[in-house]
């Protein structure tokens, strides 16, 4: 070969460089200059103080303004929600326990037949046997008060998008960020205009659990058939009978779908609100037992909870179920045409009766209560005790090899104690030298873009989240924004970050992304695998299911009391919370898509002599791998939703920021914090999703 | 070219337009659809990535007859069939229906208009799923205010016309799809509708309940004779059902005639296409090919009666046959030689007719 062929051959690699791997050399080229400055310039690590805009403060002096002018307004409106309410707490606390339940088993009985109804019996008297009665009455009250006023507001809302489009240009972005912001942030606002107290709980659980509503309503309607709207024309419907006796009879089962989904976020948030509010009510128990370390009292508690969840769920997905089937025309007279309230009224009259003559039916006796907390908590620190070797070593070796090292980084985590050696300067080349190995056996896997994201990865780990330079993040999010999803998406993502820096939460939003990113990986590798094993395996699926069923039903919460009770406070416990709740989607998406996978595809390939294996790997894998991106974006989602929560047990970050302006009534910090944490699932969200297109595009598997 | 002038016309449609697309509008700045050059536009429309879906569409329907607009899928026929009951907004055209433009009555009118003077029925039924038989059919009355009782009777006694009694109270999903559709046809006659549109009806269904199902098709005409519009891709239940029919190609109208003119006549070579497999001894009767010289003969046929009816008197030794009108005049003959070139040659024919 003479010189000049090989010159232009070095000319025609230059050339094959692609433009996007062109821009990582540049970015590796600064993030490279960053590390290497940083012990000079301490600014490019840490966000000066001085560059911080009063972002706070002026939140905070808007609200001041507007409590000034409307508060009495919400105060009015406090107290005129609080009275039907107070109603309602009274009738459910107040009448005999008998009656209560033979009302709810009845209930329960029309919307899934006897099975559901001995269990919502056994659920309820346990509530009575163990105590609580009253804190589930109370609980039961405010989702009693908030769930019909979410209808409501998903009906008008729902009415509104369906109808108009300029609302629904309004309305749909909005649900979107209703569905990122956290929790906790939910109540600032409103706790600061309506005052403490429990209308707080009820306002903010109708607000928070309205989405889905919405979403179903329009969904429904808009996919009611076009010709049973035609028939509806030709019969002579005017807009409104159109709409009332065609369109929403029509979409009835997917609006009662909606309506299950807001009942379970009406009781998340009413859980919630009373942690918060410090009610006499089944969370706070929870809570405060487990802060003082009550474990047994604390899963006594927690049963509740789950029991309430399972319950409402079952009803009213029954009911759901119910709404797509045929009724059946009961003929005779009104008595026999509604069995449902004569059975209703014979109970109200014969419990009241009963709870006259024999007082144990009226308030069950503090005498005869069963509260084997102490037998629990003997159990629970028996088991501890005897497994405390396993479970430390798990949480250390966690914490040790993956966590910290993810937080605060490799360079100051490993020490001769942990990892055994000490961070000179011969480990830290040998470290990137092992990285360098491993990202060029990436680039024969998976190209140039694998070594990119070994190369991030390596960085992430070696410095960790909060010694990783901000311009050398920022820039890489907006970098991975701009390639998987246009300028748009990378826009979106610069000035999120850049909010979030210039605001201060920059700090505790790296927090937050450490124990997010930390667990969606372990989420999105476990939860995969089980996806996988299920998609493959019937039996495996069966036993998953339902327990993903269940898990995805509980309000957030009740995943806190377990891990608490064996790993203490802390972010493993925090970590172990998220990935139960999280990796539900992870298995779900998974098996979904390679169960999914079009079968001519699976037959070609098995035609051509493809193994099990290969089919696997080579065919449903890949075809798989738009649905499982979705999966991969509401593990996110999931994470995000849970991180608030497990600042309960002592989180530091975004998470633990919000719930400490809630309690120190810090309406700025709140909007900040929040608001970070809704960007951050906004940024993740477009980002996958965009992602997800591209990769359907190529599969082919879009129009 | 719609032939019989005699009868009173219920419905006519004339340079009806129907155009999807961002712009649809631009293509018409007067109202009627009436332009110079029809093609040019349509190629217009369709190059500017504008969907004709129905183009220059001009028909009379007159009263009691059954009108078939036959073509095949996407040629724009639920296009015309909802421009007509204005499900869909015609972008440019006139719909007359007795003597007034249905395009420029009120909203309420023409709610009216859909509650009295319509029925439709769907092709893939349009239930509503959430009522029982009954309360389908007796929506159309609901709807109107008209008390329990009353829409009640009036229901039993429609659902008894197609043949579902005993099923009322069953749910549209636990009906067979011919039973879904006599539950359409019930609900659509229900308000005793002058016009009634049919938008393939029987293609849902298959070929032995489709059969059974236009034999009692034709029956119920027979009883109710009402102003059809029935639209349908299969040509041979065009010819079956009509007393004319209209061929649709790419949203515009190829010939409009009689079953027999289709058939020994067609436009071009896309409607004879369909013409071939046709068994036309079945099709063509006395009328359509007898000559007006009145022969000196007992034999007499009816004039509508088919070839296949009129062929074994030939076969038995007969020349020449008279051909009798509906009200028993003798109108024509028709001999063997004159059946057997309609058989072989349709232009043959159709030069001597
Ligand atoms: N809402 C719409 N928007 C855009 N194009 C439409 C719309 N409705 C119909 N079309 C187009 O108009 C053309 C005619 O459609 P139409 O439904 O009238 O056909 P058809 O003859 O009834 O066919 P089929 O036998 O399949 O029912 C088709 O090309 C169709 O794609
Ligand atoms: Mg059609």
């Amino acid at each position: 070969m003479s010189a000049a062929a090989r010159e232009t051959g070095a000319l025609m690699s230059v050339r094959r460089i692609s433009p996007k791997l062109l821009v990582w050399m540049v970015f590796g080229v600064l993030a490279i200059l960053c590390l290497v400055l940083r012990d000079d310039a301490k600014w490019l690590v840490k966000y000066p103080k001085d560059w911080i805009l009063p972002i706070e403060a002026g939140l905070e002096y808007l609200m001041d303004w507007f409590t000034a002018y409307f508060k009495p307004i919400f105060r009015l409106l406090s107290d005129a929600l609080e009275w039907p309410m107070k109603g309602i707490q009274f009738v459910l606390q107040t009448s005999p326990w008998p009656v209560t339940i033979a009302i709810v088993a009845i209930i329960a009985y029309a919307a899934k037949g006897w099975r559901l109804a001995l269990f919502c019996i056994a659920s309820l008297f346990y509530m009575v046997v163990v105590g609580y009665w009253d804190e589930s009455m109370s609980t039961l009250a405010l989702v009693c008060m908030s769930v019909p006023l979410s209808i409501m507001i998903g009906l008008v809302m729902g009415l509104l998008g369906f109808q108009f489009r300029w609302a629904r240009r309004v309305i749909e972005p909005t649900l979107d960020v209703m569905q990122t912001v956290p929790t906790f942030a939910y109540l600032i606002p409103i706790l600061i205009l309506f005052g403490i107290g429990p209308v707080v709980g009820m306002v903010a659980s109708a607000i928070y659990a309205s989405p889905p509503m919405v979403r179903n309503l329009m969904l429904g309607l808009q996919r009611v058939p076009d010709n049973v709207i035609e028939s509806g024309q030709m019969s002579g419907c005017n807009g409104f009978q159109l709409l009332f006796m065609v369109r929403i009879p029509a979409a009835m089962h997917t609006i009662m779908i909606g309506v299950n989904q807001t009942i379970m976020a009406a009781l998340a948030m009413v859980i919630i609100a009373a942690i918060i509010g410090g009610f006499a009510d089944i969370g706070w128990e929870v809570l405060s037992t487990m802060r003082k370390a009550q474990t047994g009292q604390s899963l006594l508690a927690g049963l509740v909870i789950v029991l309430i969840a399972m319950m409402m769920d079952r009803i009213s997905r029954g009911f759901a179920e119910r709404s797509g089937e045929i009724h059946v025309h009961r003929s005779g007279n009104y008595f026999a045409r509604h069995p449902m309230l004569v059975s209703m009224a014979t109970a109200i009259v014969a419990g009241s009766l009963l709870a006259w003559a024999v007082p144990v039916f009226n308030a069950y006796p503090d005498a005869w209560i069963i509260y084997p907390a102490e037998g629990l908590n003997t159990a629970v620190s028996w088991f501890t005790r005897n497994f405390f070797d396993t479970t430390d070593a798990i949480k250390t070796y966690t914490l040790y090899f993956f966590m910290l090292p993810m937080k605060a980084g490799l360079e100051r985590i490993a020490r001769p104690t942990s990892w055994g050696f000490e961070m000179t300067a011969l480990a830290s080349v040998i470290y990137w030298m092992i990285l360098i190995a491993i990202g060029s056996l990436a680039a024969r896997l998976g190209g140039w873009r694998a070594v990119v994201a070994v190369a991030l990865l390596g960085i992430l780990f070696y410095y960790g989240a909060s010694g990783t330079p901000w311009p050398v993040f920022i820039a890489a999010v907006t970098l991975i924004a701009f390639q998987v999803g246009g300028w748009k998406v990378a826009l979106f993502s610069f000035l999120g970050m850049l909010f979030m820096l210039v605001s201060g939460a920059w700090p505790r939003a790296m927090l937050s992304f450490y124990l997010t990113a930390t667990s969606v990986i372990i989420c999105f590798v476990a939860g995969g695998a089980l996806g996988i094993w299920a998609a493959q395996n019937d039996r495996v699926s069966a036993v998953l299911r339902p327990i993903n069923d269940t898990l995805q039903t509980m309000p957030l919460f009740v995943f806190l009391i377990p891990v608490v009770m064996v790993f203490l406070v802390g972010d493993f416990s925090a970590l172990l919370a998220i990935i139960m709740y999280a990796i539900v989607p992870a298995i779900r998406y998974t098996e979904h898509g390679i169960r999914h996978v079009d079968p001519v595809a699976i037959e070609a390939a098995r035609m051509m002599g493809c193994t099990e294996r290969q089919i696997l790997w080579k065919v449903k894998l890949p075809l798989a791998i738009p649905e499982i991106m979705v999966g991969l974006n509401q593990v996110v989602m999931f994470a995000l939703a849970m991180l608030v929560i497990a600042a309960l047990v002592g989180t530091k970050g975004l998470g633990q920021w919000v719930y400490d302006s809630l309690t120190n009534a810090r309406f700025g910090q709140g909007v900040i914090a929040g608001g970070s944490m809704a960007l951050m699932a906004m940024i993740a969200d477009r980002i996958i999703q965009a992602w997800a297109a591209s990769k359907k595009r190529d599969l082919g598997l879009s129009t | 070219m719609t032939g019989t002038d005699d009868q009173e016309v219920k419905l006519t449609c004339r340079h009806v337009w129907k155009v999807y697309g961002p712009e649809a509008d631009r293509f018409f700045t007067a109202g009627n659809g009436d332009v110079a050059d029809t093609a040019g536009l349509v190629d217009t429309i369709n190059q500017s990535g504008h969907i004709g879906a129905a183009c220059d569409v001009s028909f009379d329907v007159h009263i009691g007859e059954i009108f078939v607009i036959m073509g095949l899928s996407g040629s724009g026929k639920s296009t015309i069939v909802r421009c007509l009951s204005r499900l869909v907004e015609p972008t440019a055209g006139e719909v007359i229906l007795d003597g007034e433009d249905l395009l420029q009555v009120s909203r309420d009118k023409l709610i009216d208009i859909r509650r009295h003077k319509m029925g439709m029925v769907f092709q893939n039924f349009g239930l509503l799923p959430h009522l029982s038989v009954l309360e389908n059919v007796a929506f159309p009355l609901q709807i109107q205010g008209i008390s329990k009782e009353e829409r009640r009777a009036r229901a039993m006694e429609m659902i008894d016309l197609v043949g579902l009694s005993g099923r009322e109270t069953s749910y549209p999903r636990q009906l067979s799809g011919g039973q879904q559709q006599r539950v359409g046809i019930a609900r659509s006659l229900c308000v005793e509708p002058e016009l009634w549109f049919l938008d393939e009806p029987f293609s849902a269904l298959d070929p032995l309940i489709r059969r059974q199902m236009q034999d009692e098709f034709l029956r119920l005409q027979q009883l109710l004779h009402k102003t059809i519009v029935f639209i349908t891709h299969d040509f041979l239940e065009a010819l079956r059902l009509a007393d004319r029919i209209a061929i649709m190609k790419d949203g515009r109208i190829v010939q409009i005639g009689t079953p027999a003119e289709v058939v020994m006549q067609p436009a071009d070579d896309y409607v004879s296409e369909f013409t071939q497999d046709v068994p036309r001894v079945k099709v063509i009767t006395a009328g359509d090919i007898a000559t007006s010289d009145v022969p000196q003969t007992d034999d007499v046929v009816d004039e509508h009666a088919t070839l296949e009816e009129i062929m074994p008197r030939f076969a038995g030794g007969a020349d020449v046959i008279a051909v009798k009108s509906g009200e028993g005049a003798i109108v024509g003959s028709i001999t063997a030689q004159k059946v057997l070139s309609a058989l072989a040659d349709s232009h043959a024919t159709g030069d001597a007719a």
